[in-house]
């Protein structure tokens, strides 16, 4: 379970969330500016909340204390057992797709770090892209090659900002089918941030809808998502 | 040709680069990666060399590591010689003059990397060596070489520092650019025409290869 009291300033921007994630899939939706990446990059522990700033965050996952602005307690995010994927799949561009997918496994032997690559390329269906580098690959196949690097430290915590944005729909929802029986399978706690009602739905999340930057409804993904089209029918009639 | 000079100043130059290449990887990845308030006053001074007259640092160090300062004492206790009028003393003053030139190369190409390249790799566990060392360096090649070759021919050209920590002792002090010096003021063209077209055809050649370099990794806009 994920939990989360946080605001934060980013300029004029103010992003103010307490909420807690109960279910292994929960959808942060939104649109545009809503503050979905923020969040994301607050949970991943890569941004910081400011002291004296009247700026707070504390995170918790399964009981375990991430971040405590209070306290000025934050666990390094490579410490955190959290990993994230961006629209921008941000491959190293210089390294092989092997290599990138090994990085984060530098502490394991290597025929177990190879035997785990060659095990999440195959999850991404990217077992061909082995000895291709970056810049050979379209946006889906960099974007499967980047979740396949998230997913091989096994994380506690998998943040997906817009990660499947690149891929057409049929790859897309292959893969959306494949990733949640492995995440479920490694009891993985996910977030994905989202401004596709389309994705939402078709996780059959839990849905947190952001609204400039405040939480404006948390629940099953069809209720939220038919609140929210009510409201916006509302407010064009 | 004064042989001798010339073999003084490239060691010179060698031993600087390798000591600044050491010092100035680390510091400027602190200056791109870190996030304390007190960095920017860190930047300024190592930045400082570039704006101070060199004689104005050369008179400040010959002071601080001469006899008149507690630090310039335990430094001759701890030798066994003081640092000033040595070829030891110039590496010193070297490597505070130069600094500035392997330092911003670094920063500029560090600070090129893309943010989420250096976020993704944090979030894989990266250490900041280890992220300096996989990453940066990688992706900041030409800058290190920039850092590397700047922070040679800047050592090769200097004058102040050296004239002021060094004075002019033949095999010890007496650099390339000390001998130039030496030549105009004895009227002897010929040789200091000579010792300048040295100077010069190293810096082009040292200059053309950042530059070849930059063409081989695909042109400037690559």
């Amino acid at each position: 379970m994920l939990e989360l009291a946080l605001h934060a300033r980013r300029g004029s921007f103010n992003l103010q969330v307490e909420c807690c994630f109960a279910s292994e899939w929960t959808v942060v939706f939104g649109p545009s500016g809503a503050g979905k990446s923020s969040l994301l990059r607050l949970l991943a522990g890569l941004d910081l909340t400011e002291s004296g700033n009247q700026e707070h965050a504390r995170i918790t996952l399964d009981g375990n204390l991430l971040t405590d602005s209070s306290r000025g307690f934050r666990i390094k995010p490579g410490r955190r057992q959290t990993s994230m994927v961006a629209q921008q799949s941000a491959l190293f561009p210089h390294l092989s797709v092997e290599a990138n997918v090994a990085y984060g496994l530098h502490h394991l032997e290597r025929p177990t770090r190879l035997k785990r690559v060659s095990e999440m390329l195959e999850l991404v269906d990217a077992t061909d892209l082995l000895s291709r580098r970056p810049q050979d690959l379209s946006g889906g196949e960099a974007q499967r090659v980047a979740l396949a690097r998230a997913l091989a430290p096994q994380p506690r915590l998998l943040l997906l900002d817009e990660p499947l944005s690149a891929l057409d729909g049929a790859a897309s929802d292959a893969l959306l089918v494949r990733l949640q029986l492995w995440l479920n399978q490694h009891h993985v706690q996910t977030v994905m941030a989202t401004h596709d009602a389309t994705d939402a739905l078709a996780l059959g999340a839990e849905v947190l809808l952001l609204h400039e930057g405040r939480l404006a409804a948390q629940g099953p993904a069809a209720e939220v998502l038919a609140a929210e089209r009510d409201r916006i029918v509302r407010r064009l009639s | 040709m004064d042989w001798q000079a010339l073999a003084l100043s490239l060691r010179l130059a060698t031993v600087t680069t390798a000591i600044l290449l050491t010092v100035a990887v680390p510091l400027a990845a602190l200056l791109v990666l870190g996030r304390s308030r007190w960095l920017a006053a860190v930047e300024a001074l190592a930045a400082l060399p570039l704006v101070l007259p060199p004689t104005v640092l050369g008179f400040f160090l010959l002071v601080l590591l001469g006899p008149r300062t507690a630090f310039g004492r335990a430094i001759t206790v701890l030798l066994g010689h003081p640092l000033a009028f040595s070829f030891s003393g110039l590496v010193v003053g070297s490597v505070i003059y130069s600094l500035p030139f392997a330092v911003q190369p670094l920063v500029a190409g560090f600070a090129a990397v893309p943010p989420a390249l250096v976020d993704a790799a944090r979030l894989l566990g990266a250490s900041p060596a280890r992220l300096v060392r996989t990453l940066l360096i990688p992706l900041a090649g030409r800058s290190l070489l920039a850092a590397a070759v700047l922070s040679f021919l800047h050592t090769m050209g200097e004058f102040g520092v050296v004239l002021m920590l060094g004075g002019d002792i033949p095999g010890a002090t007496r650099t390339l650019s000390i001998v130039l010096y030496n030549q105009v003021e004895n009227f002897d063209y010929a040789a200091a025409n000579r010792t300048a077209a040295t100077l010069l055809g190293l810096s082009v050649v040292a200059l053309a290869a950042i530059y070849v370099s930059g063409r081989s990794r695909g042109g400037r806009h690559a």
